[in-house]
C-alpha cells in the first residue's frame, strides 16, 4: 500500500482564546486509499488532540462531516486523498458561523427544516380502522428522490444566495417541503406555502444550481425549487384569475 | 465554556469570482442586459416601420456600421449562450414522469435543440 | 413571512426566457445580416409592413417583444442584487419601469401600423 506525505492546512478557531480563525498545518502520512476524514483522525490521534470536527458513519450516510476541502463543500469521508495534490486546505462549511475549529453552528439550519412542517399532514383525519395508506410505485417515485437528503448542509455552503441573504430558507429545507408536497398521502401543501412561497422561501433562489452540483446523494434540490416555483406561479394565477375555484 | 461563534463575511460584489461555477452563473445572468438592449433595438425598428418607408430605410442604414455589426455579433453570441443554458436545465424544472420512470434528461434537452433548429429555420426563411 | 408577489414577475420571466431561447438568436441573425448591408432587396418595407399590419403579425410581435422585455427586466433585478445592489425596491421600479415603457412604445407603434 502506497503512502504519501500530505500537508493538511486546517482552519483553527478557539472561541475562548482566539479573536479570529487562523490556519495550522499538519504533516500527515496518508495511505492512498484514505479520505480526508482519515487524515483528520490521524491528526487528532497522533498530532493534536485539540482539533475539533464532527463525523460519524464514515460512509456518506449520516451527513456529519461536511467541510470545505480546497474551497469546495464536500463530505470528509467522501473526499479521497488520491484526488488531491500534496497540500490540502480544510475549512469549516461556508456560510455558517464557526463554533470551534471545523464545527459550525447549525441552529439556523435546524430551525429552517422544522419551519417547512416536514411531516405528513393528511387531507382528512382518518381513524385507525380505515387502514393503511396505499401508494403505487409511480406515486412513490414522484417524491422518492427528495427523501434521500442526509442533512449534510453542503448545499447551504454552496448556495451563494444563502451566503448573501442568511434569511433564505435554503435548498435542503425547501426540497424537504417538496418531498412532502409531492407525497400522495399528504394534503399539507397550503400550510407549507406560508413559508415556502414567501420572499425568503423559494423566491430568494435564482437557480444557480450549485446546491445540486455538490449534493452527495443526488437529491437535486435545485430541481425541487424550480418545480415549487412553477407550482406556486400556477397557484398565483389560479388564485387571482379564477378565485371562485376551490383548491 | 463560553460560546463566541465567528461569522466569515461573504463579499457582496465579488463573491462570484471565487468559483468557476459562480462565474458561469453570472455569465448566464448578464445575458439579460444584451437581450434588453436588443429588444429596444427591435422596438426602434418597429417605430421606424410605423413612420414610413423613408424612416425604415434610415433605420436599416443606421444598422450598417461597425457598431451595428459588433453589437449584433455580441448579442448573437450572448443569446446563443442564453438558449443553451436555458434548455440544459429544463429537465430539472419540468421533469416528465411516465409511470415509474422519468424521461431521461438528455432526451428532453435534445428535443429542445431540435425544436430550436426548426423554429430558427422558419424565422430565417420567413425573414429573408 | 407573507406570501410573495414574485410569481407574477417570475411567470413572465419564465415564459419570456423560453420564447427568447427559441426565437431571439434567429432574429439576431437577421439583423446581423442587415447590419452587413447584405441583400437590401430582402428587407422590403412592403413585406415587413404587411406582416405588422396583419392582426396575427401584431400579436406575434407584441408577444415576442413583451415577453423579452419582462424576462430581461426580472433577470436584471436579480442580477443587480447579485452584484451587491441591495436596494431591491428601487431596482424593481427601474427595471419594471423600463419594461413598461417598452411595452407602451410597442403598443403605440403597433396601433399606428
Amino acid at each position: 500500500m502506497s503512502e504519501r506525505q500530505i500537508q493538511l492546512e486546517v482552519l483553527r478557531y478557539n472561541p475562548e482564546t482566539d479573536s479570529a480563525p487562523r490556519f495550522q498545518t499538519y504533516a500527515v502520512p496518508c495511505l492512498n486509499e484514505w479520505v480526508v476524514l482519515d487524515a483528520l483522525n490521524y491528526v487528532k490521534e497522533n498530532l493534536d488532540p485539540t482539533l475539533s470536527y464532527r463525523w460519524s458513519c464514515h460512509m456518506a450516510v449520516c451527513g456529519s462531516c461536511g467541510m470545505m476541502i480546497n474551497g469546495e463543500p464536500k463530505l470528509g469521508c467522501k473526499a479521497f486523498i488520491h484526488e488531491y495534490g500534496d497540500s490540502i486546505r480544510v475549512e469549516p462549511l461556508a456560510h455558517f458561523p464557526i463554533e470551534r475549529d471545523l464545527v459550525t453552528v447549525v441552529e439556523d439550519f435546524i430551525a429552517k427544516l422544522a419551519s417547512v412542517k416536514p411531516y405528513l399532514i393528511p387531507r382528512e383525519d382518518q381513524p385507525i380502522s380505515a387502514g393503511e395508506f396505499k401508494q403505487t410505485p409511480a406515486e412513490l417515485m414522484k417524491f422518492k428522490q427528495y427523501t434521500l437528503c442526509i442533512n449534510c448542509m453542503l448545499c447551504y455552503a454552496a448556495c451563494p444566495q444563502y451566503g448573501l441573504v442568511p434569511e433564505f430558507v435554503g435548498p435542503a429545507a425547501l426540497a424537504l417541503a417538496h418531498r412532502y408536497n409531492q407525497d400522495s398521502r399528504d394534503g399539507g401543501r397550503d400550510q407549507r406555502q406560508e413559508v415556502v412561497a414567501s420572499d425568503e422561501g423559494v423566491w430568494e433562489c435564482s437557480f444557480v444550481g450549485a446546491c445540486s452540483e455538490v449534493c452527495p446523494k443526488h437529491v437535486d434540490p435545485a430541481g425541487a425549487l424550480q418545480q415549487i416555483k412553477v407550482a406556486s406561479t400556477i397557484d398565483w394565477y389560479k388564485e387571482h384569475l379564477m378565485p371562485w375555484v376551490k383548491k | 465554556m463560553s460560546r463566541k461563534p465567528y461569522l466569515r463575511e461573504v463579499p457582496k460584489t465579488t463573491w462570484f469570482l471565487r468559483q468557476p461555477r459562480y462565474m458561469r452563473y453570472m455569465a448566464r445572468e448578464v445575458t439579460c442586459i444584451f437581450i434588453f438592449a436588443y429588444t429596444f433595438l427591435l422596438i426602434c425598428a418597429l417605430g421606424s416601420l410605423a413612420d414610413g418607408p423613408d424612416a425604415f430605410q434610415e433605420f436599416l442604414n443606421s444598422l450598417r456600421s461597425p457598431w451595428g455589426v459588433l453589437f449584433n455579433l455580441a448579442v448573437l453570441v450572448v443569446t446563443a449562450y442564453h438558449s443553451l443554458s436555458w434548455f440544459v436545465v429544463t429537465p430539472q424544472a419540468m421533469p416528465i414522469q411516465r409511470g415509474e420512470e422519468f424521461v431521461p434528461g438528455n432526451i428532453i434537452v435534445n428535443a429542445h435543440y431540435g425544436a430550436w433548429a426548426v423554429v430558427s429555420l422558419i424565422i430565417l426563411i420567413w425573414g429573408m | 413571512m407573507a406570501k410573495s408577489n414574485k410569481p407574477i414577475f417570475w411567470g413572465l420571466f419564465a415564459a419570456g426566457g423560453t420564447v427568447t431561447a427559441f426565437v431571439t438568436p434567429a432574429l439576431v441573425l437577421i439583423t446581423l445580416f442587415a447590419a452587413f448591408g447584405a441583400g437590401m432587396d430582402m428587407f422590403t418595407y412592403e413585406a415587413i409592413h404587411a406582416f405588422a399590419a396583419w392582426w396575427l403579425g401584431k400579436l406575434i410581435i407584441l408577444g415576442v417583444i413583451l415577453l423579452s422585455l419582462w424576462h430581461a427586466a426580472h433577470r436584471l433585478r436579480v442580477t443587480a442584487h447579485d452584484f451587491g445592489i441591495r436596494a431591491d425596491t428601487v431596482v424593481a421600479y427601474v427595471v419594471y419601469g423600463l419594461a413598461a415603457l417598452g411595452t407602451l412604445m410597442t403598443i403605440v407603434y403597433l396601433l399606428r401600423i
